[in-house]
């Protein structure tokens, strides 16, 4: 072939369509915010039930997962992340989707090897960094605020 | 004996005959605008089995199963399988073949396997090893997903250029004897050399193997002292409409232009956008299913007389595009003909 490897580069980049972000950005926010507008109101449906504050936001998050991780297996969530991308990735949902998704997909390789070993494939790593980060706030906030 | 016709192409002295085409597919494919074509249409993707790779094998073993029905002759007539997939160890076909009993040849060639299993199958059969020999592949969208990359239930987003394996398998039965009515023989093949322009993005196969596809399809011309317009049809694998447009550009870079005779399996089985497939269908399966049922029928039917079959591989693992390595594509060539000889 007489074609470089930078201008295939470029040929590929001409060929290649790039997602609508016009369109995506916009479902994104919108799906993302109806989700975090579920969890508010279930904050205010927890607090006027007679919660403090602080219990009704635990447990507006362990409704949220909990939705999700139903969504996930009744295979909607996946259809509705088709379309919102991020605003379902971003908010605890996106999470708990990333951890019930493995738990179905692998769990016919046994419970121990299959299920057990692959729950965290995908969650492994914000799990990993989000430990490795807070250890290093902590570090940062005991010696010098 | 067959003969060595420039760099790659080896002519055969016989042509074989394929005497018979199956193809078994899914829901998605089932679906698609080539519905009406295939032997065999599972409607829920599992085939009846508890796991996504008995699936696959089942589907392989139906596909084997009825190729050997429409050629009516048994296992017992069939000297040699060449077979092949894209799940590790190739476990999609061994599983599926076991209790066929027929030696058995497993090929490797990511998603080009049909059309390396079909140049191995002739070979054999034009040489006189085989009086019958069996070509197959697949590819099942969910066992290729938890292999290749995410769970079927997780909320990701594929980007414009990524690809939709295909649920789908293709048989084809390679003989001597001829059957009634038009025959389509295999009149060569060409193999093709690993390509390489430096593709790493694993959502864009078809950018992957653009390269391979040019390359065997200039060899192969050159080799055959052929041109374009002398076929029907130029059909490759999976190349997708992202591979497409690259496969004819690179190609008028070399001043040969296939856009009149090129279509693309990837593009044939689906309904680009009403099913939702980003470039199009890609899979071992997808070019055999499409061969063996759509290509096959115009070729018998007297729509298409002269076709050349390139099915176009990505040969990478996820272990090599986690490490940043390019992705090298392949394509191999077959030239199908209603005439047993000269074009």
């Amino acid at each position: 072939m007489k074609v470089s490897k930078q201008e295939y580069s470029e040929m590929t980049k001409q060929a290649s369509h790039n997602t609508k972000s016009y369109f995506t950005i916009p479902m994104a926010f919108l799906i993302g915010g109806l989700i975090c507008v579920l969890g508010q109101a279930l904050i205010f449906l927890y607090q006027y039930w007679g919660m403090s504050s602080e219990k009704a936001a635990s447990f507006a998050s362990i409704t949220l997962v909990l939705l999700s991780a139903l969504a996930t297996g009744f295979g909607i969530y996946d259809k509705l992340a088709k379309h919102a991308g991020a605003g379902t990735l971003v908010p605890i949902t996106g999470f708990a989707n990333a951890v019930v998704s493995p738990a179905l997909e692998f769990k016919s390789e046994g419970l121990i090897l299959g299920l057990g070993a692959k729950l965290f494939t995908i969650a492994g790593p914000v799990i990993v960094y989000g430990v490795a980060a807070s250890v290093l706030y902590g570090l940062i906030y005991f010696f010098f605020l | 004996m067959s003969k060595k016709l420039g760099r790659s192409t080896i002519q055969m002295e016989n042509a074989p005959v394929i005497r018979a085409s199956a193809a078994v597919v899914g829901k998605k494919e089932g679906e698609g605008p080539l519905k009406e074509e295939f032997d065999l249409i599972n409607n829920d993707t599992s085939f009846n089995q508890e796991t996504w790779e008995k699936a696959e094998s089942e589907m392989v073993r139906e596909a084997v199963q009825t190729a050997l029905q429409k050629a009516s002759i048994t296992s017992n007539d069939v000297e040699f399988i060449f077979g092949g997939d894209l799940l590790n160890q190739c476990i999609g076909s061994t599983y599926g073949l076991r209790d066929f009993r027929i030696p058995f040849v497993g090929m490797y060639g990511a998603c080009s396997t049909m059309a390396e299993s079909l140049a191995m199958a002739s070979i054999f059969v034009d040489n006189h090893l085989a009086n019958n020999a069996v070509a197959v592949t697949s590819s099942h969208f969910c066992s290729a997903e938890r292999q290749f990359r995410f769970p079927l239930e997780y909320g990701g987003q594929r980007p414009p250029t990524a690809q939709w394996t295909a649920t789908a398998s293709g048989a084809a039965i390679v003989g001597t004897e001829e059957v009634s009515g038009i025959n389509v023989y295999v009149r060569s093949v060409c193999m093709g050399t690993i390509e390489d322009l430096g593709i790493t993005d694993a959502n864009n196969m078809g950018a992957a193997m653009a390269p391979a596809a040019a390359s065997t399809i200039k060899t192969f011309l050159e080799d055959s002292k052929t041109k374009p317009s002398d076929y029907d049809l130029i059909l490759s694998g999976d190349l997708g409409q992202v591979g497409r447009d690259l496969l004819l550009e690179l190609l008028l870079k070399e001043n040969i232009s296939i856009s009149q005779q090129h279509n693309d399996c990837g593009l044939l089985l689906y309904d680009l956008e009403s099913q939702d497939v980003h470039a199009g269908g890609s899979g071992c399966g997808c070019s055999a299913s499409v061969l063996c049922s759509h290509i096959l029928r115009r070729m018998r039917a007297g729509e298409l007389n002269e076709v050349l079959f390139m099915a176009t591989g990505a040969l990478m693992s996820p272990t090599s595009v986690q490490q940043g390595e390019s992705i090298p594509g392949i394509a191999h060539l077959v030239h199908l003909s209603t005439r047993k000889g000269g074009i």
